[in-house]
Order: C-alpha cells, then sequence, then structure tokens
C-alpha cells in the first residue's frame, strides 16, 4: 500500500507537470514551432482565454462551456490580429518579435486599464481524492486527461483531415501549395488563429487553478518556449516528448530539492539541448527514422 | 522695425527677469513636492494601487484643510512597473530633476533595497509604507509598515499554542521571504516548536502540486506562507483543492493582498494574519476611513494595511514639517528624535521610534473563515518596533544606513 501510494504520487506529479508543458505550449508549438513565427503575446493569447473563461463562467455558463468560449474568443482575436499585423511580418521573424511583444504590452496594460489589477477567479471544481496518507485534486487529473485528448484531437487534425494536410502542405512549401489552387492566405489565417485558440484553452483550463490578474500570461512563457524550443518543429515527435522529458526533470527535482532547482533544471535542459541537438528533438527523431 | 524688434527683446528680457523673481518668491511658500513611486502595473499592483489612492486622499484632505504650514502639497506620481529598474531611475528622476522634499516609495524590499542607495547618495528623504523583514538602519528611510517583532513574535506563539509546534514554511525566494523564515526559525526555536519543512519558491512560481505533496509528506500542523505576487497567490487555490486542510499563518496575505476578496471560497479557510490594518477592522476611526476612502475612490476593491500606512504617513510627515517650521530632513528628524511624534488614524494610535524610524502598531490577528469573512480573535495593543534599537541600532546618534538580520545583528560598539 505504501509503495502504491508512493508510485500514483510520482506519477501524480510526473502527470501534473507533462500537463502544465503539453497544455501550456500547443499554441506556441504550431505558432512558433509550426508556422515560424515568435510569438512573445502567446501569454497574453493565455490571459484572454482565462479572462473570457472566468467571466462566462461566473455569468452561469458550465465550466466546461465557459472553458471552449475563452478558447474560441482567443482564436478569434488571433485570426483579427493575424490579419492586422503578422500577415505582414511572415518574412520578417525579427520584426515579428517586436510587434509580438509589443501587442503583448498594449494587452497587459489595455486589460489593467480597462479590468482593473485583478478579477475575481472561479474556484477549482471537483475537490480532492485521498490516496494513501496524501490527497489529491481531481481537477489536476482531468488537466491530465485533458493533455492527452489534446494532444490526440490535434493528431487527427493535422495527420486525417483535409485541413489538416493542406495547412502542412502551405507550411512545408507554400509556392507549391498555391500552385495547386490552396489559398495560402487564409490557411496563415486560420492556422495562426487555431494556435491562439489552443492558447486561450491553456488558460481556460488553467483559469480555475490560477490567480486572475493581467500578468497570469508571463507565468506560462517561459515554460512553453522551452518546450517547445527543445521539443523543434513538430508538436508530435517534438512538444509531446520533451513535455515529458522536462515534466520527469521538474518533478524530480523539485521532489527532491524544491522548486528552485525545479526552474534550474528546466533551463539547464533547454541549454544542453541547444547545443548538442540545434533542431529540437523533432529534427533528432526524423534523422534516426531514416 | 529694427526699434520693434528691440522693444520686443527688451520686454522679454523683463518678463524673463520678473518670472525668475516670481519663482524664487514661489520656491518659499511654493507647494511641497512629495515623490510617489509605486507600481501601478505589473505582478506587484493588485496590491499597491491602493498606495497611491490613500496618499492621494491624504494630499487632498490636508490641501483641503489649507496645506502644510500653509503650503499646498504637490504629488509627482510615477508608475514603477513592479521593477526594480524603474525605481532606480525614478527615485534619480524625482531627486535630481524634480527635486522633491520627501519620497514614499516601494512595495517588494528587492525594490526598497534597488532604490536605498540612491536616496543615501542624494541624502533624500524616504517612507517605506509596506509591512517588509524588518532591520533597515538608515537615517535617510522612515518605514511606517509592520516588522517581524510585531507580526511574529505576536503570530507564532498563538499559532503553536493552538495548532501545534511543527511547523512548515513556504516563502518568496528573495530577501523578504528568507530573512522573514529566519524570524519565523528563530521565533520557532525559542518557543519549543520543530520546524519540519522550509521551501523557498522563486517569485513568479505558479504551479505548486509538487509543493503541497512535500508539505503532506511531513506531519506539519500549520504552514506559514510568505509567498507574494499574484502568481505565488495560486497556491491557496491549489492547496484547497488538494485537500491540505492545514491551517495556514501569514505576514503578508489579506493585509496585503486581500486573496479573501480576490479567490473563491472557502481556499484560505483558516488564514491567520497579523497585519495592523485591513478595512473590515470594526472601530469607528476604521469605518470613518473606509468612507472616506470609498467616497473617494468608489471602486477600490480592497483597502489594505499599506494604504492606512500610506496615509498615516503623509499626516505623520506633515506634523512634522509643521513642528519643524520646514521641509529640512535634519530638523525633521530632530523632530522624530524627541519620540512623540504620534498619529491617530485608522489603525489606532501609532508612534514613530526615534532610534529606529520605525512605526508602534496596534497589531489585529485577523482569521479567515470558511465564507471569507474575517474574524478578529485576538488583538495586540501598541507593539513597538523594538528589535533594531534592542540591537543597537540608533539612527539619534549615527547613520549605519545598512540592513541587519537576526544572523547579522549591528556591530557590537
Amino acid at each position: 500500500m505504501e509503495l502504491a501510494a508512493t508510485l500514483f504520487s510520482t506519477a501524480y506529479q510526473f502527470g501534473d507537470a507533462f500537463a502544465f508543458l503539453v497544455i501550456s505550449c500547443a499554441g506556441l508549438a504550431v505558432i512558433f514551432g509550426m508556422m515560424g513565427v515568435i510569438n512573445l503575446a502567446h501569454g497574453e493569447f493565455i490571459m484572454c482565454g482565462a479572462y473570457v473563461t472566468a467571466a462566462t463562467a461566473r455569468a452561469g455558463l458550465p465550466l466546461p462551456l465557459a472553458i471552449l468560449c475563452g478558447a474560441l474568443v482567443a482564436g478569434l482575436v488571433g485570426m483579427a490580429l493575424e490579419r492586422a499585423v503578422i500577415r505582414h511580418l511572415y518574412h520578417r521573424p525579427l520584426d515579428s518579435i517586436i510587434a509580438t511583444w509589443g501587442v503583448s504590452l498594449i494587452a497587459t496594460q489595455g486589460v489593467l486599464i480597462v479590468l482593473g489589477s485583478t478579477m475575481q477567479g472561479v474556484g477549482t471544481p471537483l475537490g480532492g481524492v485521498a490516496v494513501g496518507d496524501r490527497s489529491y485534486s481531481l481537477y489536476r487529473l482531468v488537466l491530465m486527461g485533458a493533455a492527452v485528448a489534446l494532444l490526440a484531437g490535434l493528431y487527427w487534425l493535422f495527420y486525417r483531415t483535409r485541413f489538416g494536410v493542406v495547412a502542412r502542405a502551405t507550411i512545408e512549401r507554400p509556392q507549391m501549395a498555391r500552385a495547386l489552387g490552396v489559398d495560402t492566405r487564409r490557411v496563415y489565417g486560420l492556422t495562426f488563429g487555431l494556435g491562439a485558440a489552443l492558447a486561450g484553452l491553456a488558460g481556460g483550463l488553467y483559469a480555475p487553478t490560477m490567480t486572475m490578474v493581467p500578468t497570469m500570461g508571463a507565468t506560462f512563457m517561459v515554460e512553453s518556449f522551452v518546450t517547445v524550443v527543445v521539443g523543434g518543429a513538430d508538436i508530435f515527435v517534438g512538444a509531446a516528448p520533451a513535455a515529458a522529458i522536462l515534466a520527469a526533470i521538474r518533478a524530480g527535482l523539485t521532489a527532491w530539492y524544491g522548486q528552485l532547482f525545479g526552474q534550474i533544471g528546466l533551463l539547464v535542459a533547454v541549454i544542453v539541448v541547444i547545443r548538442i541537438l540545434p533542431g529540437g528533438l523533432s529534427a533528432f527523431i526524423k534523422r534516426a527514422r531514416r | 522695425m529694427k526699434t520693434n524688434r528691440k522693444a520686443l527683446l527688451t520686454s522679454a528680457a523683463l518678463a524673463a527677469a520678473a518670472g525668475l523673481g516670481a519663482a524664487t518668491a514661489l520656491a518659499q511658500d511654493g507647494p511641497i513636492r512629495i515623490g510617489v513611486l509605486e507600481d501601478q502595473s505589473g505582478d506587484f499592483a493588485a496590491a499597491t494601487m491602493v498606495k497611491v489612492h490613500a496618499i492621494e486622499l491624504a494630499a487632498k484632505e490636508i490641501n483641503d484643510a489649507g496645506g502644510i504650514a500653509g503650503r499646498p502639497v504637490e504629488l509627482v506620481v510615477y508608475d514603477t512597473q513592479s521593477d526594480n529598474r524603474r525605481y532606480q531611475e525614478f527615485m534619480r528622476r524625482v531627486l535630481q530633476q524634480d527635486k522633491v522634499d520627501v519620497v514614499f516609495a516601494g512595495f517588494s524590499s528587492a525594490s526598497r533595497e534597488a532604490y536605498r542607495p540612491i536616496v543615501n547618495q542624494f541624502d533624500g528623504l524616504a517612507f517605506y509604507n509596506n509591512q517588509y523583514e524588518g532591520g533597515v538602519c538608515d537615517a535617510n528611510m522612515i518605514v511606517t509598515g509592520a516588522v517581524p517583532e510585531q507580526q511574529f513574535s505576536t503570530l507564532i506563539p498563538w499559532m503553536m499554542e493552538t495548532y501545534g509546534p511543527k511547523v512548515y514554511t513556504l516563502a518568496a525566494d528573495y530577501n523578504f521571504g528568507q530573512i522573514s523564515a529566519e524570524w519565523v526559525r528563530q521565533i520557532v526555536a525559542e518557543n519549543g516548536g520543530e520546524m519540519v519543512g522550509e521551501e523557498f519558491i522563486p517569485l513568479g512560481v505558479s504551479q505548486f502540486s509538487q509543493t503541497i505533496q512535500n508539505i503532506q509528506a511531513t506531519d506539519a500542523d500549520f504552514v506559514v506562507t510568505l509567498l507574494v505576487g499574484a502568481a505565488q497567490a495560486s497556491y491557496y487555490e491549489q492547496a484547497a483543492s488538494a485537500d491540505v486542510g492545514l491551517p495556514m499563518a501569514s505576514s503578508v496575505n489579506v493585509g496585503q493582498g486581500y486573496e479573501h476578496k480576490r479567490f473563491t471560497p472557502p481556499s484560505l479557510k483558516d488564514m491567520y494574519v497579523t497585519t495592523n490594518y485591513i478595512e473590515e477592522i470594526d472601530t469607528p476611526a476604521s469605518k470613518a476611513f473606509v468612507e472616506k476612502f470609498r467616497a473617494m475612490f468608489p471602486d477600490e476593491p480592497y483597502i489594505n494595511q499599506e494604504a492606512a500606512n500610506s496615509y498615516i504617513a503623509m499626516n505623520l510627515y506633515k506634523q512634522m514639517v509643521e513642528r519643524a517650521g520646514s521641509t529640512d530632513h535634519d530638523a525633521i528628524r530632530a523632530e522624530l528624535g524627541k519620540g512623540d511624534v504620534c498619529f491617530d488614524g485608522p489603525s489606532g494610535n501609532v508612534c514613530l521610534d526615534p532610534k529606529s524610524q520605525h512605526m508602534s502598531h496596534t497589531i489585529f490577528l485577523a482569521k479567515v473563515e470558511a465564507d471569507h469573512s474575517i474574524a478578529f480573535p485576538t488583538v495586540w495593543e501598541n507593539i513597538a518596533p523594538y528589535w533594531l534599537g534592542d540591537a543597537g541600532c540608533d539612527l539619534t546618534k549615527n547613520d549605519p544606513s545598512a540592513q541587519y538580520t537576526p544572523s547579522s545583528p549591528p556591530p557590537a560598539n
């Protein structure tokens, strides 16, 4: 029993760290990993999703629907932003850093001015469950499920649907796709919107567990960029395994030495990976497959 | 044309000279300029916006009543953005360029230590209106916030008596958290208790699953939470949803970041905080303060202890300038040195201690109930900031401009 409880605790911590990394990086993996836009406003899409989720949930919508609402609004905001700003900067990656950073500052400060420095959140639903002599949050188990479902859903979207094939083709060889009659501008817009919606989903899923402040997106930034950089361009053979490895490093170090070493471990891991595998895990795995 | 031009020049020169004369005349009885450097955006804004409002309220009251010794008060306000570098930048600006008479500045201890050398360099006078880890012995600083001997020597023994001797500390990983945790360690040992765990959390961390497990792995009787900033405040929600169920003790929560208003009940159930003021305090003075505050700022989410301290500090400054008959820092400190600079404000009567230039406080023990209402199980009247003076800091005699801790006290003479 003692052993089983310890095993459960370890698995829970690993799953929790994994879920956080996967959910928070999914949107960035699409926008930065696939499309190559260094999106410093990623955190603000997350904040947007979280705020919309909290507002709609407190207005009476059931939480799952509120979370979808958050994702939807973030996605629409993302598509509007793509049309207004990002579209003109696809071939100027350094300029897109400045532009998205500016958007991020405007969004954070705008929310601060309009909605104030803090907003009441929604409580974490479902309560806790005791295993052995420790207790765990049930909602966190739901988040782990959501992370796995998210990966499965994205896999289905990108490899089993027409939109997925067209999107991958457009990003891989835009001229060829255009020659075959694909409206690449529309595909770019939709893909960017998808990335923003995924970020909004992350915000919605984590909204019940966090403090609602305009700067809340910043707490996701380091983890999501680290995961995407370690993972490389592909979500499935890159970001997902990267999240698993980083989750093991983080959960292990945090259990032994505390949060500080968990963070240090995460950052050391990304330095090592960038040095040894500049293309990230996905480039390495794809090379090994050949 | 030529004469015209000459006449124009002469009149311009005359006007300039007249303006200059007016300016020198004004400088003697012109406005008293007060620099306000507080975080109005960034991680700390939720707790600090209200400090700016409190200063604005006090300034308005002072001006409506005829100013300080007949001179109006003028605020020079900058948003420091929760960023230590901004504090340094703006502190230089208010002291060198705006030439203010006094500065009200700072929330986090990191920001205070960032700007303090600059105040020393330009021999300015700064009020730090925040509760903090204590130990700043600096003649250029007047501190109105509560310090550990006021907050922890009351709180920790009470908690140990009520819940048991085993203590787990969770603290923000910077000077405030580290030094506060040292105080907790020392007071727990003095009272025969035991530290069963201690973890320092980097600022900005928002995920606490593993930390919660670490706490549950010990048999702690209560958790001392010294968490700072909006990100770290996510701990309470996460601990509640994992059914940790341990009472919490803190010097920073509720009284600063009004977590009991922002979070869904019952995530802060059984949180105990020692604070020198919160808006729930049920005295006539406190109620009157809340009423006039909301009359000026109807949308104020919460009036916290730092708001009361900032308001008190403005009134203390007015009193000292009027008694000294000047805004000169030495004259003001001479008044402070007499030891009878007191103010009966929203939190009761408070006095400045000449040796440390810190302030005495009535300390309220606030308990958060399951529905997030506040109860006050006990009150400690008139607790002096005694530690610095006892340890050997005496600003009436010399000015080391240093920060001391229990493990590095002032050098014995």
